[in-house]
């Protein structure tokens, strides 16, 4: 079989996975609603509350979880493929912590800037990823011709450990109600109740996938080694840089809209590997795709298994994500 | 639009916190819902203690309440009530308790959290009276004047007080027995500028216990939580006639955001609140500190969701003042004199 015909069967198969999660998960939740009333144009959509719950609770969520979801998945793939480490992250390299700083000093001390439509936690979480980003990336670039991966990985932890210390240190600050919408934040929530933040999310979302097109080769490239690569043709410096900073900007977006939700970053690429094997051409759009429906999944979840209450949808994930992650690890091939 | 709101100066019923997650966020609703549960066995015949230290702003209220308040050495890092206090060594609070600071005060009773374990064993072994304390419901605000008052050898007055408070929030009862009940949700955190992160009482706490006093019906009262993480879709589905937006004073929007905060509410416009401009802010120590201002604080919660009722005279209101505390900064931040209850949004 082709390249082309497995990436078409790839697509469809994921595709159509993604798109019946999509399409169920605002059908279902914890308030029962009318889909005849939702889709009746007749009454006032100010009047009428199924649509309300609908269009402006459900859909603008899911939506949220889908987005989310793919961008942490090939994030996750890019990081791996990177740093050519199996249990990279989209959060090893401080970019989510460094979010949750910027989104924690926002909550902490009640900034209200809103820009765009987003208001301060996301603007302040993507900031804070930004600089994240920056830091890990001067650093990693300083002594080397391009970017050192070794570099990379402990100025990553390094920083996460800082900027956790930093987060714990603002919360010194915090009143009690502020404290426990932080910690509430870090376990993730995609219920953002508005298109505007996805609207604006959008251009980000866009270059960062269409970069993950490009690098998917490179990333095949890459898996040989620095050495191999660069003798097959590839410039593994501009190569590099790319995946950091597309794989970056991914992820702060996914965590400024969703929060540092786990375990989607790692337990879907190597999934989605086992099932299509290692080629980077099928592995990121089949990542992106199923990451959706998966986290889409876990938040449907997370809203209606204890309704009225809701668990933190980054409970879901790890509680479905570790111990099947363990299954993978132990299971025969 | 002005959303109204009134300011006291002061506190907050917070801590700090540099504690694990989960072990945090478990003290945090532990304290930032419930109140109090009477002291400890085989107090009664202690001696009246003459120096003590409240690491609970809602207690050392009650201190200076029932009369103690001269015999208070130090208070937590988030009292500010009465103005007394501002001038008290500070020795920490809920997750930072400074036992060396408490130790070297030389107190002969330590008012404490209840989940504040570690730090009653040390009292223990310093030989250091404590007096656990722990949020609950409304009732248990007098219950634990009351025992205060009964471990600090000042339970007439205590007595008094509580009694007070009682017939204050029996007096609102009355008002509002006969008044429909708005279905109201009581919000007490959410992110600035969005409804994301949105917090809001459940069907248990003096919160509740409060709103129901001021003739409301909370419309998360199904839900057996003091404090509930509210989605969009749970707040559409509920509907509120009226949503209460209450914090400490020093966790209030700031004015020039009040607006733009009223507007986030507006993706919801199915909900009669909204709808109806009847979302309302109050932010005001009396309300979310369950200490002995609590009949003020459920006050102006009546005013806010009753103004007719309530009108531009409080002459029925409660008259529970701390004895020894002056009011702080009345008037000056707006603490509106009379209907401080509530402008709302037109």
């Amino acid at each position: 079989m082709t390249l082309q015909h497995r990436f078409v069967r790839t697509v469809l198969g994921f595709g159509a996975i993604a798109a019946v999660t999509i399409v169920v998960s605002p059908l279902v939740g914890p308030t029962s609603i009318n889909l005849r009333r939702v889709f009746d144009w007749s009454i006032p959509f100010s009047d009428n509350t199924d649509a309300q719950i609908f269009f402006v609770a459900r859909l603008p969520r899911t939506l949220s979880g889908a987005i989310v979801g793919a961008l942490f998945a090939s994030a996750g793939v890019v990081f791996q493929g990177l740093l050519r480490n199996p249990l990279a992250t989209p959060f090893t390299l401080g970019v989510s912590t460094g979010a949750a700083l910027g989104a924690i000093l926002a909550l902490t001390f009640g900034w209200s800037i809103t820009i765009a439509g987003i208001s301060a936690v996301p603007l302040a979480a993507f900031v804070g990823s930004l600089a994240a980003v920056g830091i890990v990336y001067a650093l990693a670039q300083a002594r080397h011709r391009g970017l050192s991966t070794t570099v990379l990985l402990l100025a990553g932890v390094t920083m996460n450990a800082f900027f956790s210390a930093m987060i714990l240190f603002v919360q010194y600050f915090a009143s009690f109600t502020d404290v426990a919408r932080t910690l509430r934040w870090l376990m993730g929530n995609l219920d953002v109740s508005s298109y505007e933040p996805l609207v604006t999310a959008l251009p980000g979302l866009v270059i960062a996938f269409a970069m993950f097109a490009w690098l998917a080769r490179p990333l095949n490239l890459l898996s040989l080694g620095p050495d191999s690569a660069e003798s097959r043709g590839l410039d593994v410096a501009r190569a590099q840089r790319a995946a950091f900073l597309s794989a970056s900007l991914a992820t702060g977006a996914a965590v400024s809209i969703g929060g540092p939700i786990g375990f989607v970053g790692i337990i879907i690429p190597h999934l989605v590997r086992l099932l299509v094997g290692p080629d980077h051409r099928l592995v990121l759009p089949a990542a992106a795709l199923f990451g959706a429906a998966f986290l889409v999944a876990c938040d449907l979840v997370a809203r209606t298994i204890l309704a009225p209450i809701e668990v933190p949808v980054g409970v879901i994930t790890a509680v479905i994500g570790g111990p099947f992650f363990l299954w993978l690890l132990i299971r025969k091939p | 639009m002005a959303a109204d709101s009134k300011t006291v100066k002061p506190g907050r019923t917070a801590g700090r916190t540099i504690a694990p997650l989960c072990a945090a966020l478990a003290l945090v609703f532990a304290v930032r819902s419930a109140a109090p549960q009477a002291g400890l066995p085989g107090v009664r015949h202690a001696p009246r203690p003459s120096r003590i230290t409240s690491l609970v702003p809602a207690a050392t209220e009650m201190l200076f309440a029932v009369g103690a308040g001269a015999r208070v050495v130090a208070v937590s890092s988030y009292d500010h009530y009465p103005a007394e206090v501002t001038t008290l060594p500070r020795v920490g609070a809920l997750i930072d308790p400074n036992v060396e600071r408490i130790l070297a005060l030389k107190p002969d009773l330590v008012i404490i959290y209840a989940s504040q374990t570690d730090l009653k064993q040390q009292l223990g072994r310093a030989g250091i009276a404590v007096f656990e304390y722990r949020h609950a419901g409304l009732a248990d605000v007098t219950d634990t004047i009351r025992a205060i008052g009964a471990r600090t050898g000042d339970a007439g007055p205590a007595n008094a007080v509580a009694s007070r408070i009682e017939r204050d929030l029996e007096a609102i009862r009355a008002r509002v027995r006969v008044q429909p009940k708005p279905r109201t949700l009581l919000v007490f955190g959410r992110e600035p500028g969005s409804l994301r992160g949105l917090y809001a009482s459940g069907g248990v706490g003096f919160l509740s216990d409060m709103l129901e006093t001021a003739g409301g019906a909370n419309v998360l009262a199904a839900v057996k939580l003091q404090a509930v993480q509210a989605s969009t879709e749970q707040v559409l589905a509920a509907r509120p006639d009226v949503i209460l937006e209450t914090r400490a004073a020093d966790e209030a929007f700031p004015v020039a955001q009040r607006g733009a905060e009223l507007d986030a509410w507006k993706v919801l416009a199915s909900v009669p609140a909204v709808r109806n401009g009847r979302v309302i802010f109050l932010f005001d120590d009396r309300i979310v500190v369950p200490g002995p201002r609590v009949a003020e604080g459920t006050l102006l919660m009546a005013k806010a969701l009753h103004p007719d009722v309530f009108g531009a005279t409080d002459a029925a209101g409660p008259t529970t003042q701390p004895r020894s505390g002056r009011r702080v900064d009345a008037g000056a931040d707006g603490i509106l004199p009379a209907a401080a209850g509530a402008e709302r949004e037109q």
